[in-house]
């Protein structure tokens, strides 16, 4: 069995309310020195087997379809320990 | 004239205001057809509306996962075809994410959901679902969500405005921090629309601020006939 | 490591083992009363299901000898077709139609998780109202929140809302109405109730009992997890071993959109014949759903625990007994259509597992692989619980408040002093537009919304060809209830029931939500035994039963109480929604007139406490009877056409009336005051049984001879103006106030923006 993550962010162009809100929310409890809050998605995948090219594939078939909306979003994939 | 018209309305898991389309279709003299998502057939309807809601809980993202819905196949080919489609709300999230139309529905700016009474501009009466309004014609019916900013990059909103695909404008109030104002704009063709207010609730005047939603109803039945 | 599991066998082996039963919150004598039901000790689960059934809330044990009430003074009425004692009350409104409708509270909660607390409030009385065999159509929000500039409400509000909002917009139920109050005594211990309407015809009405020997018992929804668990973790703890699983999540946690599949499923399944008993699982989970169909039915049934679907692998019996995950429904179904049953779950992608089927032993038997870890007579679970009488006395400051009267507090005089008043009352919290709030509520789905908030009752259609439809206002005046709780709670269904009748509507019947401090204080149980008692004998005048409704005690931090909180929901009727009565002006031109007398009557008034911070001496009146006379006026001028407005009066009085009737629909007034009137009195007093209405000048005669008619006093106050103009307010100690609709719209719309952004 292996694990692979997807990581999901908004484009850097994407106006971002919620990674805004939060920046506010980090200053207000003392943060300091924070220039910049995004928002986004993790999916942990865990799967049958071993992540091999054929499997990589098709994982990137499915996290820029599904995952991610490749018209505001941007994906990256890595595989970890489970 | 326009009785006879079948108009098909989606609902998938999750799907709210599909009993209102059905109802505003059938006040403006068209059949209302149900349309079932997991059910790969379109049961030879000549529109298709798709409602408003939470489709799958607006889980992942809005429409991400109704997009690939069994009744999305025969629908986007016969979008392709030239049907008319109107998305709405929902729908509309659902069209961005089949990529039948540009563009996408992000979070509202102030991060809350929101259910207000809005003034629209229609600006494009070329589409199949506007042809009843005059350019121009200022509007007010309910917009309703959490979810309804339309962004698109430069190049993409440049081609909107130059080819005449803004369907319609806010006025007064920008209620979700929408590009360029935007709440509505169709494909190359015409025959898809989305729209983010809600027209099938600005139907009867006993529970809408207007009965200003017929109009879209209209339209596509009128369009069908001429077509 | 497995675990060993607690049996009826081993119970009955070894009967001195120490049980952690007040760990539970069972008292001594009412564990030993477990032993004697059972003739031995109880296994861990069936402690864990006798503590948590026999909690507060769930057993309503300190409430019961109360709540006999509403039942011994039932007033007669045919319109009842379910009461007390089910899931939820249900009226028959007329044209083979029902609608059911209940309100209840998820307080605590929403102290500690605002969002879900309140998210999870709204699924459970979706669900109650599903499970009666109803189609949920709207719901209504009844919160009240501490101070509104305290910190700790700018925690807790935007919490609640945003998860009343995203639960009910989820579901596809329309907001209809609710109250947003702000006062101190809330700070610890916010108020969230809520309410739900269903509709049905009269033949779908079904009910929670197991009947017919052999019938499966299904459940379906969301899988079981962890969610709500509190005290029985003790049990978890006592008997694993090292490396058991950590303490289990007090919060629940909702998932609207399992609740919207639920409800469709739920309800094709109803209307395909399929279901023979029903039951939705809220507190207490699968011990209240399984215990209270059994004993509702042939007394028996057997579950096997182990076919509970589980989110989580590691949950012990005694955890998934008192498992409060939400969005889950249990069904009793005939052999014969279980496959009917099934395949419609599976069509909505609902998970669903027979768990068991109905015996007739007349014992709730539940195995877990295998082995009987309970073995009970499931009326003592469910019914027959500890009844307390717990002790009462009238609190020893009741005399001191009751003397502490507002006639001392400096009044406004003057004409330029009546207009800062009206400016700073319009904008105080409780009064100020809650536009901020109510917007981010979807009212219009179901396409059936005639009439909601700020109007004064929410009004559904429920018939799409005749028009027929139902009207519902929740109402409650914490600090005249502290003044004096027997007519606070008449004053609270003296309001809802006016206001349902402003709209048109004849007022049916009647839910409750009574929100309490501590039962172990005998002064809060004063207030809750009053309070009921107020009610009952109002209900009783107003011939309006009470069909059901819900107990919150324990609302209090430390030492100090809330103010006692009987909020009150009538439900009315009305043939043709169409006939509806706003309470917007309109017509220019327009007469105004004002139903009712006004009495010098400030004690506990809105005025008292935003000017004063004044809470003291006795409420306004209360009068029944010409409560009644008024409604029957409103509802029969409205239905006749002959009113263009009607707005109630309640806090504020007649110069809040005024604003918000400008305000609807922008449009302004010219009143004057009767020569030699005490303009504060009259403006701002409190008095009940009053009603500002409108009417086109065509219609004056026949509106004033028919208030004269039913000996309802009328006062001429003046004429509706034109859209945009000012509100006028003549014979004010000699001069004139006027202000307009900007500065009144500024001062109502900005106060909640700036609080809560």
């Amino acid at each position: 069995m292996a694990r692979v993550v997807v990581d999901v962010l908004l484009k850097p162009e994407i106006l971002d309310p919620q990674g805004k809100a939060v920046e506010g929310a980090l200053g207000r409890l003392g943060l300091s020195g924070v220039s910049s809050v995004r928002q986004g998605k993790t999916f942990t995948i865990d799967v049958d087997g071993d992540v091999d090219e054929a499997r990589l594939a098709q994982l990137h078939e499915l996290a820029g379809s599904l995952l991610s909306n490749p018209v505001i979003e941007d994906y990256s994939i890595r595989e970890v320990t489970a | 004239m326009t009785s006879g018209m079948r108009i098909g309305v989606v609902t998938f898991p999750g799907s709210l205001d599909d009993r209102d389309a059905v109802r505003a279709v059938r006040i403006a003299g068209g059949e209302a057809v149900a349309l079932w998502h997991a059910d790969a057939n379109l049961h030879s309807v000549d529109a298709v509306v798709l409602p408003g809601g939470f489709s799958y809980g607006d889980y992942l993202r809005c429409g991400a996962i109704a997009r690939f819905a069994p009744v999305m196949t025969p629908l986007v080919d016969a979008a392709k075809g030239g049907m008319p489609i109107l998305g709405i709300c929902n729908g509309f999230q659902v069209l961005c994410e089949s990529h039948l139309l540009p563009g996408a529905l992000v979070r509202n700016d102030h991060l809350h959901f929101i259910c207000r009474d809005q003034k629209l501009r229609v600006e494009s009466t070329s589409t199949a679902w506007t042809s009843e309004f005059e350019v121009s014609q200022e509007i007010v019916i309910p917009l309703k969500n959490g979810e309804g900013g339309y962004v698109a990059d430069e190049k993409t909103l440049d081609q909107l405005e130059a080819e005449g695909r803004i369907v319609a404008r806010y006025l007064d109030v920008n209620p979700n921090g929408s590009r360029r104002d935007i709440a509505g704009i169709t494909n190359e063709r015409g025959n898809v629309v989305g729209l983010m207010p809600h027209p099938e609730h600005a139907v009867e005047s006993l529970t809408g601020p207007t009965t200003d939603g017929l109009g879209f109803f209209t339209s596509v039945l009128t369009s069908l006939v001429n077509r | 490591m497995s675990r060993h599991v607690d049996t009826v066998t081993d119970a009955a082996a070894d009967p001195n083992a120490a049980q952690p039963f007040a760990e539970l919150g069972l008292k001594p004598d009412e564990y030993q009363q477990i032993r004697e039901i059972l003739g031995r000790r109880p296994t861990s689960a069936e402690l864990a299901m006798y503590s948590v059934m026999w909690s507060e809330h769930c057993s309503y044990k300190s409430s019961k000898v109360h709540l006999s009430q509403f039942g011994d003074k039932k007033p007669q009425t045919d319109i009842l077709l379910v009461g007390i004692g089910e899931n939820a009350g249900v009226v028959d409104i007329g044209d083979g139609w029902a609608v059911t409708f209940k309100v209840e509270s998820h307080n605590h909660p929403s102290y500690v998780e605002p969002y879900q607390g309140a998210a999870t409030g709204i699924g459970g009385i979706v669900r109650d109202i599903l499970s009666m065999g109803a189609r949920p159509v709207a719901v209504m929000d009844p919160l009240r929140f501490g101070a509104a500039d305290h910190p700790d409400t700018r925690r807790v509000l935007p919490g609640v809302v945003a998860g009343i909002g995203g639960y009910g917009n989820c579901l596809g139920l329309p907001n209809i109405g609710g109250e947003v109050v702000f006062d101190s005594s809330y700070q610890g211990n916010p108020l969230v109730n809520a309410l739900c309407v269903g509709t049905m015809r009269h033949e779908d009405i079904h009910l929670a009992s197991a009947k017919g020997v052999g019938n499966l018992v299904v459940l379906y929804g969301a899988k079981t997890g962890g969610d709500g668990i509190g005290g029985v973790s003790v049990l978890a703890s006592e008997t694993f071993d090292e490396g058991g699983p950590a303490k289990r999540p007090s919060v629940q946690v909702g998932d609207p959109f399992m609740e919207k599949l639920l409800i469709e499923c739920t309800l094709e399944v109803l209307h395909a014949g399929l279901v023979e008993g029903i039951q939705d699982l809220g507190g207490a989970g699968i011990s209240c759903a399984t215990s209270e169909l059994a004993s509702n039915g042939e007394g028996g049934m057997h579950v096997r625990l182990d076919a509970v679907p589980l989110r989580d692998a590691t949950l012990t019996p005694e955890e998934i007994l008192m498992s409060e995950s939400q969005e889950r429904m249990c069904a009793v179904v005939t052999p014969e259509k279980i496959d009917a049953f099934l395949g419609i779950c599976r069509k909505w992608d609902v998970t669903a597992d027979v768990i068991g089927e109905v015996t007739s032993t007349g014992r709730l038997v539940i195995e877990w692989h295998g082995e009987i870890i309970v073995d009970v007579p499931p009326r003592t679970v469910a019914h027959d619980g500890p009844v307390y009488n717990r002790p009462l006395a009238r609190p020893d400051w009741q005399d001191a408040l009751t003397a502490s009267g507002s006639s001392n507090l400096a009044r406004p005089t003057t004409a330029a002093e009546i207009r800062d008043t009206v400016l700073t009352m319009v904008a105080s919290p409780n009064l100020a537009a809650k536009t901020w709030i109510t917007s981010q509520y979807d009212r219009y789905v179901l396409g059936n919304t005639v009439l909601a908030q700020p109007e004064d009752s929410g009004m559904v259609r429920v018939d799409e060809v005749t028009g027929r439809g139902v009207a519902v206002s929740t109402d409650c005046n914490g600090r005249f209830a502290k003044l004096d709780p027997y007519n606070g709670a008449k004053l609270a269904l003296a309001e809802a029931y006016r206001n349902v009748a402003a709209t048109g509507a004849a007022p049916l019947a009647v839910t409750n939500c009574l929100n309490f401090g501590s039962p172990e204080d005998p002064a809060v149980m004063w207030q809750f035994s009053e309070a009921v008692r107020g009610l009952a004998d109002g209900c009783l005048e107003l011939g309006t039963p009470v069909t059901g409704g819900n107990v919150s005690f324990y609302n209090q931090t430390g030492d100090t109480a809330i103010h006692p909180t009987p909020v009150v929901g009538v439900l009315g009727v009305i043939e043709d929604v169409n006939k509806r009565t706003p309470m917007g002006f309109s017509a220019a031109g327009d007469v105004v007139l004002l139903l009712g007398e006004t009495r010098d009557e400030f004690d506990g008034s809105e005025w008292a406490h935003v000017v004063h911070g004044h809470l003291g001496g006795v409420p306004p009146q209360v009068d029944l009877a010409a409560e009644m006379v008024l409604a029957a006026l409103l509802v029969d001028l409205g239905g006749r056409g002959v009113l263009t407005a009607a707005h109630d009066l309640s806090d504020g009085g007649v110069a809040q009336a005024l604003v918000e009737m400008a305000l609807r629909r922008g449009v302004g007034v010219t009143i004057s005051l009767l020569a030699d009137t005490d303009a504060f009195v009259a403006l701002f007093s409190e008095s009940t049984a009053r009603a500002i209405v409108t009417v086109s000048p065509a219609n004056v005669d026949i509106a004033i001879s028919a208030a004269a008619a039913a000996g309802v006093v009328v006062t001429r106050m003046g004429s509706v103006a034109d859209a945009g103009s000012d509100m006028v307010i003549d014979n004010i100690a000699g001069s004139s106030v006027t202000l307009s609709l900007d500065e009144l719209s500024q001062a109502s719309e900005a106060t909640l923006p700036a609080l809560f952004g």
